[in-house]
């Protein structure tokens, strides 16, 4: 474990860091590249809709011997409809008819009863509408764009507003990467999934907040000091919370997975299952965002700033002194001269406020 | 909690740490207290894990009304609903409004799911309309061609099967025998006045402004129609497709509809509405003590007395059939009283062949059934009991694994510290659960499978806070503090980003409560809620017991297996102070 607490140390005090913000054309392109291949996903293969939002029923049977293909023919005659038939891991079945109205699926449920030989009171059914997927869908939209408002207006006054227009970049990246996997891989979209992409929404922010919040801090007094530009200072500060973001995302994660590799794999296919897949596959995006796209895509903002690109001129204009004068005797010791900028892995620097204090001091 | 006081004397800014803890350690005494004493010691499962039938019925205004579904009418439907359902004697069903234009009906498992489910989707508008033909609609007629005349009766009853395509002929000459289908009723022979005339009586309160029914007098012949007499003509009742199609008609117009009497479904010809089921103010089955038979007493309001005063004068003139009047609830004729004289005065009641369950499911209909909304059945789901049983045990199963999981992860990488982590875990999930129980009686809070998830997924958020504050404490570690300074001075950076963060999940979890429906109410539900105690966990346990913790040796002397060794953590030279010399100051260069 030292060897990991090292780890953390050395990024804390950027002696090791990967320079996230000037590499961030690769990392826009491979997130563009992604984007992309979600949205064609999205228009060629299109959302596997579940019976939740085309209207139907799903009948979940306990344990039984009638087998699948059997229960799938009993089902189809009964309806006179696809039937789609899947072994559940308790050894039930369940059985999902799309197209039918309420009032039709309740009698499909005793011939179905009947079939699998098992009583009609043992049979779980859900019968669905077909506008009630609709209000869900409409509900959910509405829930999207009342929150993002809410947390853009939020997030400009506790932070500014480039921070909010990243934070909400990152977000739109990471629910249209989740809703490309859904479309690539055929998952079914179910109110579960609804659920989980929503929540998505707070989770991918936590992460964001966290890092911002990091860089927000190590940033407060940036213009005082002519040794760094924003973008450096930001790529420290994300370092610097590096482990932080990593631990919290793991630990996000690991419940979750939880949930679907053990709350799902029980059941086979259910609630447990359509809520954890979209978290699992959304947390993921979210922790990837927060790093790769937010932070970048705040430095790329605050760099237009003109105070920024006043800093910047400063800062270049130091470095092409204190190196045509070599070695000006950097209190920490670090390489810093003749440095071009955005070249060197990490960029090191003193901490925020303390550090510079400490500086001064000496 | 017993801190050795050190030899450092009080060192400022930590306020006061025992003070904190002594409050929570009573907050959760006294939930917990609370919870047995008021017999909750549970949360209250929703119908997906305890089973049960769930009915979500979406409000739908009549076109030109949309206005109509408002608060006060949904207000008035639950009401309504509700009693009907409770009224059938099912225990602890529940009716709720979600969103503005939802309704949640929750039965419980155990009761008579079928029926309940039958009143509700039954809930619908209710009229009285003055009945122009009677015809029995056999099971076994075919489908009716459209041609009038193919519709011939099948049964004994001397019906005639509604001839005369042209409507020309008058009402009086194609109305079916009056005495089969009146004299055969099972529910009604009769209506006579109320013995006991109301005190509303004379039509005077009130010059109601009566929805007019002009265009319908009784001179008008709605058989004219000849569209209409078509449909009547072709209408299989025993077709529920065909039943289903002729709903939702227009009450100012004449329509066609179904009733089923003694077993067989009848189809009639009906005129506009007269009366509306609104106007009625109270209705009940109910057992008359001098005949010693039951039947059906009903009160209206004074609209509705003037207009049924009207009715009846009007009816009592006319042969059969025309003399009766049919109750239509949800496009369905639920009976066809026959009338014999004007009734004035808002009260009558309603004698025939009634039972005991009869009298009083007309009553309960007469008096509940009429909504101001319609409404359509969105979703229905049955859960057994042994599903729901096997779904919470998967969702406990794999929340417990999830923690386990966490908890492993914490102790692997932050050592000691994991103990104060895991304990807030702890304390959080105290919380949550008595919390959770007492809001089941509170304000009807249940435990679904998303809410289950929604708790789950909260262990993650809850161990960032910690995760957040501890990594800012060792980065204070790693300038070379020593642990209380550092437990300190992490803090109001770690506290700021706590509260960032909670309030962006908590906005998230509100919005998604205030303007989702159905199951995604209930993870947001536990969601917000777990967020929230997040909060008071880590201000009120997880600081102040760090505070107290680092006083102590094991962590305030940094012990290797603290989490929080310098060495470990590869502090930076020099070490401001150090609290024993046998921590090594030296740089640990990595």
């Amino acid at each position: 474990m030292s060897r990991l607490g090292n780890l953390g140390a050395r990024l804390y005090r950027g002696e090791v860091g990967y320079d996230f913000v000037a590499k961030r054309m690769l990392w826009y392109g491979v997130s563009i590249l992604i984007t992309i291949t979600a949205i064609v996903g999205l228009g060629v293969r299109g959302l596997n809709m579940g019976i939740e939002f085309k209207g139907g029923a799903v009948y979940t049977t306990p344990s039984t011997t009638v087998s699948a293909s059997q229960a799938e023919k009993v089902a189809e005659e009964a309806a006179g409809h696809d039937a789609i038939v899947q072994e559940l891991g308790t050894g039930g079945l369940r059985i999902q008819v799309s197209g039918l109205d309420t009032e039709a699926a309740n009698s499909l449920k005793d011939e179905i009863a009947a079939g699998v030989d098992v009583p009609v009171k043992d049979i779980t059914a859900e019968l669905v509408g077909p506008s009630w997927g609709e209000q869900i869908a409409n509900k959910a939209w509405t829930g999207l764009g009342v929150f993002m408002v809410l947390v853009v207006v939020y997030l400009a006054i506790a932070f500014e507003w480039r921070m909010a227009v990243a934070a909400l970049i990152a977000l739109i990246h990471d629910l249209t990467i989740t809703v490309g996997v859904y479309a690539l891989v055929g998952f079914e979209v179910t109110p579960g999934t609804v659920i989980g992409l929503l929540t998505i929404l707070g989770y991918s922010l936590y992460d964001t907040v966290v890092v911002f919040d990091g860089l927000k801090e190590s940033t407060k007094d940036i213009t005082k000091q002519t040794r760094y530009t924003y973008s450096e200072i930001a790529n420290r500060s994300l370092n610097g919370t590096l482990v932080r973001s990593i631990n919290t995302t793991v630990v996000a994660l690991l419940p979750v997975a939880g949930l679907l590799f053990i709350g799902g794999g029980f059941l086979g296919a259910g609630m447990l299952n359509d809520i954890s897949l979209s978290l699992f596959v959304g947390l993921a995006a979210g922790a990837y965002s927060s790093i790769f796209i937010a932070t970048p895509l705040v430095a790329d903002l605050k760099e237009r700033d003109p105070q920024m690109k006043a800093l910047r001129k400063r800062v270049l204009a130091k470095r092409a002194a204190t190196a045509s004068s070599q070695e000006d005797g950097d209190p920490d010791g670090e390489p810093l001269g003749g440095v071009p900028q955005g070249a060197t892995a990490g960029v090191v620097g003193p901490r925020g406020r303390r550090g510079r204090s400490t500086e001064n001091r000496r | 909690m017993a801190a050795p006081k050190k030899g450092r004397g009080p060192s400022g800014g930590q306020g006061r740490p025992g003070r904190a803890l002594v409050l929570i350690l009573i907050a959760m005494a006294a939930l917990t207290g609370g919870m047995f004493w008021s017999g909750h010691t549970a949360p209250r499962l929703g119908i997906d894990l305890a089973g049960g039938t769930t009915i979500t019925l979406k409000a739908k205004a009549e076109p030109g009304k949309e206005s109509a579904v408002n608060e006060t009418n949904m207000e008035t439907a639950i009401g309504i609903i509700e009693r009907r359902v409770n009224g059938l004697g099912v225990q602890e069903a529940e009716v709720q409004k979600q969103g503005t234009e939802n309704i949640i009906v929750n039965i419980p498992k155990g009761t008579d799911e079928e029926q309940a489910r039958q009143q509700v989707g039954t809930t619908a508008q209710l009229y009285f309309r003055p009945v122009m033909q009677i015809a029995v609609s056999e099971p076994a007629t075919p489908p009716a061609s459209g041609s009038p005349s193919a519709a011939p009766s099948a049964g004994a009853s001397p019906k005639p099967s509604a001839p005369a395509a042209d409507g020309g002929e008058g009402e009086k000459a194609t109305a079916p025998s009056p005495s089969a289908t009146t004299q055969g009723r099972a529910l009604t022979d009769g209506l006579r006045e109320a013995p006991s005339p109301g005190p509303s009586g004379a039509p005077s309160a009130a010059p109601s402004p009566s929805l007019p029914a002009p265009a319908l007098s009784p001179s008008t012949d709605p058989t004219a129609d000849a569209g209409l007499q078509g449909r009547f003509a072709a209408l299989n009742c025993a077709d529920p497709k065909q039943r289903a199609s002729i709903k939702g008609a227009k009450p100012t117009e004449p329509t066609v509809a179904c009733g089923m009497n003694g077993g067989v479904w009848e189809k009639y010809l009906l005129g506009a509405a007269d009366v509306d089921g609104k106007d009625v103010d109270d209705a009940a089955g109910v057992l008359d003590p001098e005949r010693g038979i039951w039947k059906v007493q009903l009160e209206f309001n004074d609209k509705g007395a003037k207009k049924f005063t009207e009715i009846t004068g009007r009816l009592a003139s006319q042969s059969p059939p025309m003399n009766q009047f049919a109750i239509v609830l949800d496009g369905e004729v639920v009976s066809a009283p026959s009338v014999s004289n004007a009734i004035p005065g808002g009260r009558a009641e309603i004698t025939g062949s009634f039972d005991q369950k009869s009298a009083q499911d007309l009553g309960n209909m007469l008096s509940y059934g009429a909504l101001p909304l319609t409404f359509e059945e969105q979703s229905v789901t049955t859960v057994t009991a042994a599903l729901g049983g096997e779904q919470l045990r998967a969702g406990l199963i794999a929340g417990a694994i999830g923690l386990a999981l966490v908890v492993l992860y914490l102790v692997v990488y932050y050592r000691g510290l994991s103990l104060i982590a895991i304990l807030s875990l702890g304390v959080s999930a105290v919380l949550t659960y008595t919390i959770m129980s007492l809001l089941g009686p509170a304000i009807g809070f249940a435990l679904n499978l998303p809410a289950v998830c929604g708790a789950i997924v909260a262990i993650g958020i809850t161990a960032d806070s910690f995760i957040v504050y501890f990594e800012r404490i060792r980065d204070e570690i790693r300038e070379g503090r020593t642990l209380r300074p550092a437990v300190e001075r992490g803090w109001p950076r770690a506290r700021r980003t706590i509260l960032v963060s909670d309030f962006v999940s908590f906005l998230a979890a509100a919005v998604l409560f205030v303007v989702t429906v159905g199951k995604v109410q209930g993870f947001a539900f536990t969601l917000g809620l777990t967020t929230l105690l997040d909060v008071v966990v880590v201000f009120f346990f997880t600081k102040p017991l760090m505070t107290i913790l680092a006083r102590g040796r094991f962590y305030g002397g940094q012990h290797p297996w603290s989490g929080l060794d310098p060495k470990r953590l590869g502090a930076q030279p020099p070490l401001r102070r150090t609290r024993r010399v046998s921590v090594p100051t030296e740089p640990k260069e990595a």
